[in-house]
């Protein structure tokens, strides 16, 4: 059995006592959600904390889909709270609509037993530059609100990851929601490759579209995970594709534009050659999807 | 799943209703407490008083230790107690001996020599304090040169790894030839068809679901050492607890409870459990050592690391001639090879396969690398794994060159039945075979001219399906006294069989389980011999005080040696009561008949005793035929007369994915001939298990190191084992063909799927790529590797 080395619990059961408790403690403390990543790497004592905050009863007030409409009909948002766990977004047929992107990560997330534990919250602030919904968040534009002592402050994807491992939430701070713009006449698909059923990516893709009313590309987006130090946007993918009509040659030129923006290294999960290959295939299969769902020829 | 008998018949069901009172389909006996979760395994066990041990690893690969402080460890106040190499080395327990006549460290004291090793043990009064502690010891490590790569480790230069073996000044462990080799080159010479490949198998892990441990409990005052340990030879364990630790044998016991899977993994005395023993002889208390996942992986036994170089010969009709190979063997720092004393490359020498050859010829160079030891027979019989998949891969590659079928060209090169019992050009005597039946229902299972039709139609739209095949002949069950020991201790297997006053009996096995079957599997033997329902027969096995001598389960060799000894044990005890029966009818043995459980009086059928009227007889009142003693019992020791060849005939059909290269296992037909079938059901289950293995070795499995001999593949995220979603729906079929010495007619099976899988699963892949040109890729066949093959760069993995 693989124990960790001792450290001090405590349960918190809002959002302001968890973050007073944060301030006290400093960086000793970590806040622990589903635990599914945390608990393995002090298991194996590779890091190690002095203090867990267990937020698992915030669930009540931080695990929620809502979806927004904008002022007078305009496009609105979808708000998730950062307790939210896995199986949840699997299972919301209202999330599925708007971004069936979502479910198509969820399918091949880790099994069962982590979907049932892990949460939207916890999988983004762990940054592993291989986690599947970081890479969805990015895809589709998402912003993180985060809440300190002194309120609350909301920050996009890219200034959200900072690095492998690494994010925007400071010591004393919590993620407590992310919001995602809902736009017409779009839609997003996720793909992923991996050596087993529940292995981490070797790479995978995300991909959101939105057509104007022609029919041309009015904004895509692409988000890799596994091909560098974080699943970054491709803004040049939203350059090529903006004003076009969506065609196979335009797929495969967003894919060449993803295999040339990556970074992927050889490792035990495949070579830099063979991860450059995917972030192309992947791009062109996800945009292709996101399009055919956009323009109901898929679901 | 469907399940295809030779006749045809297909049942999709098991049935449970017959309720066979010998041979046939049950539900398994052990398997209520291990649904309800009432199996009690080593780590279930909390005796008063229990400490707990954890062991300090090296974290190099190769290092000189130059000092080990345990001050601040020995201050933890829930430590009882800190051992160094250095302590044992005082007490002459600092090396022990391995399976294979080598030594290896049980704490290391001059070096370290593969990054896992063990280096110390703390005692503490919880499992948490004792892991704590291991971080307050205070190790200086002086840095060497570490050898990984397996190809350098006899260069001029290499560091010498077993400068603790005298005048050793290489890294060289044996060197081992089998077959004709000037007859092969004659062969090799004239024939019109050559073919050679480099061909890997990777080492490997058994990883079973529970990882290896011990408690030990010395009781001082009558100085009894009991220990329970992950153990799958008992026997064989305390015998050598004996000879290592100076402790007298009938004052050890070995208990080998439930155990979660053994695969060979379990063969080995490792290091821990020698701790847990001198933890207990040092505190007087009991001592718990139970391993972590991570230390199962990167310490205990592997399996394979062979680079294999083959080379066929034959005529331009596919006539086979001659096979032989040159094998580079990695045994690691240690050599820890578990097999028969004379067999130091296992039962490789049956790689000559199912195939009647002209020649065959074998050398095999095994080394010393900084690796972990092991060399463990997983699901293999030693290392028949490896020989089935160098020549199914290498039958292949002929077949690739003369542009035939492979299917065609193994059966035309089948041993035929009429050449049974037949020799091998490397002297194996496979005792019964009838090949081409099994490859005929493997094909008509497959719909193989089907599946070619619809591969060429996908390859005309740029579909990439792949269809593998592969057969093989096993030889498990060791084994022939006059052959094979392990450390002196002959592989024979005692077996003793009690039927109690009220006709129910137990039976005492010296073989142990793992999940097996054993608890049913050897009831069925019994019964079918004796007509008492299996439910009112107790198995006993796997505690050295209840039970005979023998040397254990691995290799396949519980049926067929102690399933023998079960079979033959019941027939003495039915011997005795057919004595005792011609008293109770008052008729002579000869006019005796025997009908499942009932003697009957020959022409007069209604004078009968059953044979829980002659087990209350022999223990009751009243006089026994003269010369009978009372009770009903018997006890053997069996010696087999050979090995037993199961074979078998798998297809597999892949298809990859042309953008990704993932493989998927669409479809897999197995096909086996274990002789009689003893129960169908726990057959096809070890089947299933089997096969699912053979597709974790094919496309992903892999103890990897880097440069530096770290191991990579030190968690189950990182030595990735298949799960359902990899594995298609099994089909499975059978033939039978008896083994002619195994009283009952039943071969092992426990391994076969192993064996037989992974080269028909990279035979397919290899099919699918002929396109690009491939001809051989290594396994694992992960996405990326299948990518760079189909780029026209396969790599070997290492």
């Amino acid at each position: 059995m693989q124990v960790p080395a001792p450290f001090e619990y405590q349960r918190v059961s809002t959002v302001t006592e968890a973050v007073t408790l944060l301030d006290r403690l400093g960086d000793t403390a970590r806040l622990v959600a589903g635990g599914h990543s945390l608990i393995p790497m002090m298991k194996l004592r590779l890091t190690n904390f002095e203090y867990l905050i267990d937020i698992n009863e915030l669930h009540d007030e931080l695990g929620y889909i809502r979806s927004e409409p904008g002022p007078d009909g305009a496009p609105g948002r979808i708000r998730i709270g950062a307790m939210t766990r896995h199986r949840e977004l699997l299972e919301s047929d209202e999330l599925a609509a708007a971004f069936p992107i979502f479910r198509d990560a969820e399918r091949v997330i880790a099994d069962p037993v982590v979907r049932n534990r892990g949460t939207l919250g916890g999988s983004l602030c762990q940054s592993d530059p291989s986690e599947d919904l970081s890479a969805v968040c990015t895809t589709l534009d998402a912003s993180c609100v985060i809440q300190g002592l002194d309120g609350q402050r909301v920050v996009s994807m890219d200034e959200f990851h900072q690095g492998p491992y690494e994010t925007a939430v400071g010591d004393a701070e919590i993620l407590t929601e992310v919001r995602f713009p809902v736009r017409p006449r779009g839609s997003s698909a996720y793909e992923k490759v991996e050596r087993r059923a529940g292995d981490w990516a070797v790479v995978s893709a995300g991909a959101g579209v939105w057509l104007d009313e022609s029919g041309l590309v009015e904004d895509a987006r692409v988000g890799l995970a596994a091909v560098g130090p974080n699943t970054a946007g491709i803004p040049g993918i939203a350059d090529a594709l903006r004003g076009q009509r969506p065609t196979e040659e335009l797929y495969a030129r967003a894919g060449d534009i993803a295999a040339e923006s990556c970074s992927p290294v050889t490792d035990r999960r495949g070579s830099a050659e063979y991860k450059r290959h995917l972030a192309r295939e992947l791009t062109v299969r996800v945009l292709r999807r996101a399009v055919a769902r956009a323009t109901g020829q898929e679901v | 799943m469907t399940t295809v008998a030779p006749n045809g018949n297909r049942t999709a069901f098991v049935d449970n209703d017959r309720k066979p009172n010998g041979h046939g389909r049950m539900l398994r006996k052990e398997d209520p407490r291990f649904v309800r979760g009432k199996g009690r395994y080593v780590d279930d066990l909390q005796l008063p008083g229990m400490l707990h041990l954890a062991i300090l690893r090296s974290p190099f690969a190769h290092a000189r230790i130059t000092s080990v402080d345990t001050t601040l460890a020995e201050a933890h106040p829930k430590v009882r107690l800190v051992v160094t190499g250095a302590m044992l080395a005082e007490k002459g327990l600092a090396w022990m001996p391995t399976l294979s006549n080598d030594v290896q460290a049980v704490l290391a004291t001059d070096k370290v020599r593969f990054q896992g090793q063990e280096v110390a043990f703390v005692v503490a009064e919880d499992r948490y304090a004792a892991r704590d502690a291991l971080e307050l010891i205070d190790v200086e490590y002086e840095p060497l040169d570490p050898v990984i790569d397996v190809r350098g480790a006899l260069a001029p230069d290499a560091p010498v790894i077993r400068d603790d073996l005298e005048g050793k000044n290489d890294n060289h462990v044996f060197d081992w030839e089998t077959g004709d080799a000037a007859l092969s080159e004659e062969v090799f010479r004239r024939a019109d068809v050559v073919v050679s490949e480099d061909i890997v198998y990777p080492r490997v892990h058994p990883a079973p679901m529970e990882t290896c441990g011990a408690v030990a409990d010395f009781d001082a005052v009558d100085g009894k050492l009991t220990l329970w340990s992950t153990t799958q030879a008992p026997h064989a364990h305390r015998t050598l607890y004996a000879i290592v630790a100076g402790l007298p044998e009938h004052k050890i016991r070995v208990v080998s409870p439930d155990i979660g899977g053994g695969f060979g993994n379990k063969v080995p005395i490792y290091p821990g459990y020698v701790c847990a023993i001198v933890g207990s002889l040092l505190t007087g208390k009991p001592v718990k050592w139970m391993e972590d996942r991570a230390e199962n992986l990167i310490s205990t036994g592997f399996a394979r690391d062979y680079l294999m170089r083959g080379e066929i010969a034959a005529t331009r009709e596919g006539k086979i001639l001659a096979i032989r190979t040159h094998v580079l063997a990695d045994h690691g720092a240690f050599n820890g090879v578990a097999a028969p004393v004379k067999y130091p490359a296992g039962f490789f020498g049956v790689f000559t396969g199912s195939y009647d050859l002209e020649a065959a010829y074998c050398k095999m160079t095994a080394v010393y690398t900084n690796k972990a030891p092991g060399g463990v027979a997983y699901a293999c019989s030693f290392r028949i794994t490896e020989a089935v998949y160098l020549v199914e891969r290498i039958v292949d590659c002929l077949a690739h060159e003369l542009g035939m079928d492979p299917v065609e060209l193994r059966m035309k090169n089948f041993i035929r039945p009429e050449q049974f019992p037949y020799r091998t050009k490397t002297g194996w005597v496979y005792d019964s075979g009838n090949y081409a039946p099994t490859m005929e229902l493997a094909k008509d299972l497959a719909g193989y001219d089907a599946l070619r039709a619809e591969q060429a139609e996908k390859r005309a739209r740029g579909e990439i399906m792949g269809i593998g095949v592969s057969f093989f002949t096993e030889a498990v069950g060791a084994g022939p006294r006059k052959d094979m020991d392990i450390l002196g201790l002959g592989m024979a297997d005692g077996c003793e069989l009690r039927v109690h006053p009220t006709g129910k009996a137990v039976v005492r096995l010296s073989v142990q389980t793992q999940g097996q079957g054993h608890e049913t599997t050897f009831a069925q033997i019994v019964a079918g011999e004796l007509g008492i329902p299996p439910q009112d027969i107790e198995v006993v096995h796997g505690d050295t005080d209840q039970t005979p001598f023998g040397l254990g389960t691995y290799g396949s060799r519980s049926t067929p040696v102690s399933g023998a000894a079960a079979a033959l044990v019941a027939r003495k005890v039915r011997d005795k009561a057919r004595l005792i029966a011609s008293g109770m009818l008052e008729v002579s043995v000869a006019d005796l008949e025997w009908d499942e459980g009932t003697f009957r009086v020959a022409g007069d059928p209604e004078a009968s005793v059953t044979i829980q009227d002659i087990a209350m007889k022999a223990h009751g009142a009243g006089d026994l035929p003269e010369g009978i003693e009372g009770g009903l019992e018997a006890q053997i020791c069996y010696n087999p007369e050979n090995l037993t060849y199961p074979h078998g005939a798998y297809i597999c059909v892949v298809d990859i994915d042309p953008g990704t290269a993932k493989v998927t296992v669409r479809r897999f037909v197995a096909v086996d001939d274990c002789g009689t079938r003893i129960n169908p059901m726990i057959i096809e289950g070890q089947v299933h298990g089997g096969l699912t293995d053979g597709v974790g070795m094919a496309l992903m499995e892999m103890i990897a190191f880097d440069e530096d001999g770290n191991c990579l593949s030190g968690s189950l995220m990182d030595y990735l084992i298949p799960t359902a979603l990899e594995v298609p729906d099994w089909e499975t079929g059978f033939t039978v063909t008896p083994s002619p010495h195994h009283p009952i007619g039943a071969k092992g099976v426990g391994e076969s799927a192993t064996v037989g899988s992974p080269p028909a699963i990279v035979n397919a892949v290899v099919d699918a790529l002929a396109p690009f040109g491939v001809r051989h890729a290594d396994m694992p066949l992960t996405p990326s590797r299948v990518w760079e093959a189909m780029q026209g760069r396969p790599e070997p993995p290492i």
